[in-house]
């Protein structure tokens, strides 16, 4: 009853949605003001619709309903409660209905908050966001129906995918869909200008809280999955360059030259129509990256079940969306003027130099998560691109980026000279000599990455502290604190991708790691440390056999942590997962891993000190934190236009 | 006949991590190459895992050939192109920079560059913008003379 009453609701949503594309539409164009406000209950509609949908798939998963076929294949009695309830979107038909969630879910903010969009616009902007949210649902009624029931229940269900069984699977699907579903307003901004054919600075500063909101989750939802990769062994460390991972990065990247391009537009009404096709373009990795990860075509290591039919629903719906878009924007960016002049060095040209930095490195991700597909097709070449292709053909983009980042983020508008934004950096240009000759001195023999990533990494917080110091003038500290949030949150964010920098090239440097039988009892020194094998001993889990193993780390004589390395058994899927422990530490993480016996009653066991491996999450965290203190700034606040009439007080500039 | 075999040994094989501690050579510098090699060997069974990483026997298989091949005294690419000779070029994680793939390969810097060359000629073209109406030519020179001498 409550699957159908989800089934039903669902749709519901449907015709709301169709209704919703339709009359705003008209209404915009005709100019009908009862049409053009039906856009907002239709956004509201549409929310609470999917959202009773979502509960009712929910409630199947928490009561065990296996007379629900998702849930006989998804779930289990014995499956503890939090992974009942992210099991609902740890598959694809979940997932698919989590993601038009969201999706609806900004269609609702957008009805609610945007009280000061001119009512055309934000009809038109609804209209469009139905539009996409009116494809997906199709897509998953017609083809990915969460909601079949089977013929004969069975007693108990198939459990959910055990390496899926983690705190990760919580966050990280949700955050990512809040990111790329969200870059979806940056599209419906973008289609609705070119509708009305006008893109100036109010609408850039429309758009940027929404684009830099799905930036933010973005950042965070890739720096979970991150994270979650790095823990769980087997899945190629922090980042892998797996075509799931790019599909992700991608329009992060993208999204992140928007925001800055958006910059350009509000500030000095020029880059219209570049940044209108970095909205469709952002908006449009997102698509390919579902239709990668969906469709299968793309061997990878989470990929969900394949399904041609359903690949070639969303490559459908991925050219109706983007086909239609790019020409609605080849017709109308001509008429889109540029008002300000600049010179080449200048703000607006560094920002410039960064967008083109940014879109061809994701360019670069694309090409190369795209080439097997490519090659598979034409010339009939089974290949691979992985990790190396990436850190050879992406890296230099981020390098340069790193250069001119400082540089660009203190150069005034319109016009500078490059000899005046080097003296308020002499500090960190000097701090970053230092630190490179440094990190020379202490890895003799090693890899130039250490010496570059980390000198970059210094060089873009000492350029970030360098921002903050010139913009406090003569006052010092006093001024600091007034700045507005907008600055301080530019700062951080940049800063925290320093932070990001020297993390990953230390740790890529100088790991550490060994391999070996360790005996009950016995001990052995890996690097600085002295590590003992104690106990190995079996406990038994909610659903699953450990094998958990007692480490006993110790340095100069002084113990430092002990770690319970894990193996599990889940005996309803009969696989076996490794769980990994770790200490992490502010300069380095211990990671210890426990293997199986071996014929001489030894365990294989695998220690790893990972240098720095906190400082990747750390600056991600920093990104985030930077963006949301940018958000919170009272210019670009979601609802800023409310309160513009109230005229406040400003600190004199 | 061996993809069979593979492919059963798949299924019935009980899964154990990565590289294990009787894999590892007693040279140092010769396991520091293996481990180099096997991080941009790409298992051909699995769903996109380095061999480094896999727990599938044919990893390990390959893994353990590489090392003979090391000890052999093969180069790293000798070594890297034995295990390509016998799986196909599937199994490089760094597709060789030949034939077709140097489209992949160029497609980055010649995006660069043109993303720079274009980029350049905007801002040439929004410089001049500015500048341009500040410099009378010498027609408008010429005009502004007998507008004001009127």
């Amino acid at each position: 009853m409550i699957a159908e009453l989800g089934h039903f609701a669902l749709i519901l949503a449907l015709a709301v949605a169709i209704f919703q594309v339709i009359v705003p539409m008209v209404g915009a164009a005709r100019g009908w003001s009862g049409w053009i406000e039906a856009a907002r209950p239709a956004a509201l509609a549409q929310f609470g619709l999917i959202g009773i949908s979502f509960a009712a798939l929910t409630v199947a998963f928490v009561t065990s309903d296996f007379s629900v076929a998702l849930v006989y294949e998804n779930s289990h009695t014995a499956k503890p409660m939090i992974y009942k309830i992210s099991g609902v979107w740890g598959n694809h038909e979940g997932s698919m209905l989590l993601w038009v969630l969201i999706l609806s879910l900004f269609g609702a903010a957008v009805a609610i908050f945007d009280a000061n969009l001119p009512p055309k616009l934000r009809a038109r902007v609804l209209a469009v966001q139905a539009a996409i949210g009116m494809s997906f649902l199709a897509f998953i009624l017609f083809t990915s129906n969460p909601f079949l029931r089977m013929a004969s229940p069975p007693f108990n269900g198939r459990d959910l995918n055990p390496l899926l069984q983690d705190p990760g699977l919580a966050f990280h699907p949700p955050f990512l869909y809040l990111g790329y579903v969200g870059l979806s307003m940056a599209f419906s901004f973008a289609v609705a200008a070119l509708i009305e054919g006008r893109v100036d600075a109010a609408w850039a500063r429309w758009v940027r809280p929404w684009t830099l909101a799905a930036w933010i989750f973005l950042t965070i939802g890739i720096g979970l999955g991150s994270w979650w990769a790095y823990y769980e062994l087997g899945w190629g460390g922090f980042w892998f360059w797996d075509p799931v991972e790019n599909a992700s990065f991608m329009p992060w990247l993208i999204a992140a030259a928007l925001l800055h391009s958006a910059i350009v537009v509000e500030k000095r009404e020029v880059l219209k129509s570049w940044t209108i096709l970095l909205a469709i373009m952002a908006f449009g990795f997102s698509l390919i990256g579902t239709f990668i990860v969906r469709s299968g075509v793309i061997t990878s290591v989470h990929s969900f079940a394949s399904d041609p039919e359903r690949g070639v629903f969303i490559l459908l719906i991925l050219g109706v969306f983007l086909g239609g878009a790019l020409t609605l924007f080849t017709f109308r960016a001509p008429a889109m003027q540029a008002r300000g002049a600049f010179a080449p060095v200048s703000r607006e040209g560094a920002l410039v130099l960064n967008n083109i930095l940014l879109a061809v490195s994701a360019f670069v991700v694309f090409v190369g998560t795209m080439w097997p597909l490519v090659a598979e097709m034409l010339w009939d070449r089974k290949l691979s691109v992985g990790a190396p292709f990436f850190e050879q053909a992406f890296t230099p983009f981020m390098v340069a980026l790193a250069i001119i980042l400082p540089l660009g983020a203190i150069l005034p508008w319109k016009r500078g000279r490059l000899a005046r934004v080097l003296y308020p950096l002499r500090g960190a240009l000097v701090l970053t000599g230092a630190v490179m000759a440094l990190i020379f001195a202490v890895s003799t023999g090693r890899s130039a990455l250490a010496v570059i990533g980390g000198g970059l990494g210094v060089w873009l917080v000492g350029g970030a502290v360098a921002d903050l110091w010139l913009r406090t003038g003569s006052s010092g500290f006093a001024r600091l604190r007034r700045l507005p949030r907008a600055d301080w949150g530019k700062a951080v964010a940049h800063a925290g991708l320093g932070v990001t920098f020297i993390g990953i090239s230390l740790l890529m440097a100088w790991q550490v790691e060994d391999i070996r039988v360790a005996h009950i009892g016995e001990t052995f020194r890996v690097s600085a440390y002295d590590i003992t094998l104690t106990e190995v001993d079996e406990r038994p889990g909610p659903n699953y056999q450990a094998t958990v193993a007692t480490m006993k780390v110790t340095r100069d004589g002084r113990q430092v942590a002990v770690l319970y390395p894990e193996k599990r058994i889940y005996p309803v899927q009969a696989m076996p997962t490794t769980e990994a422990a770790i200490q992490n530490g502010m300069f380095r993480d211990l990671y210890l891993v426990i293997g199986d016996t071996q014929p001489d009653g030894g365990w294989a066991v695998r220690t790893y000190i990972k240098p720095f491996a906190s400082w990747i999450w750390l600056g991600v965290a920093l990104m985030a934190l930077g963006g949301c203190i940018s958000l919170s700034d009272r210019r670009y606040r979601v609802a800023a236009g409310a309160r513009q009439s109230r005229p406040s007080p400003q600190p004199a500039e | 006949m061996r993809i069979l075999i593979l492919c059963l040994s798949l299924v019935f094989a009980f899964p154990a991590f990565a590289v294990q501690p009787d894999e590892v050579l007693a040279d140092p510098a010769l396991e520091a190459r293996a481990r180099e090699i096997s991080r941009v060997l790409r298992c051909p069974v699995c769903q996109g895992e380095t061999i480094d990483e896999s727990n599938a026997p044919i990893s390990r298989d390959l893994r353990l050939y590489l090392r003979e091949r090391l000890v052999a005294g093969d180069s790293n690419d000798q070594a890297i192109q034995a295990v390509a000779d016998r799986f196909g070029e599937y199994v490089l994680f760094e597709p060789p920079a030949q034939g077709v793939n140097w489209l992949l390969y160029l497609a980055g810097p010649v995006m660069a560059l043109l993303a720079l060359v274009l980029g350049w000629r905007f801002l040439r073209a929004r410089n001049v913008a500015e500048v341009g109406p500040t410099e009378l030519s010498d027609e408008e020179k010429a005009r502004l003379d007998k507008i004001m001498r009127d």
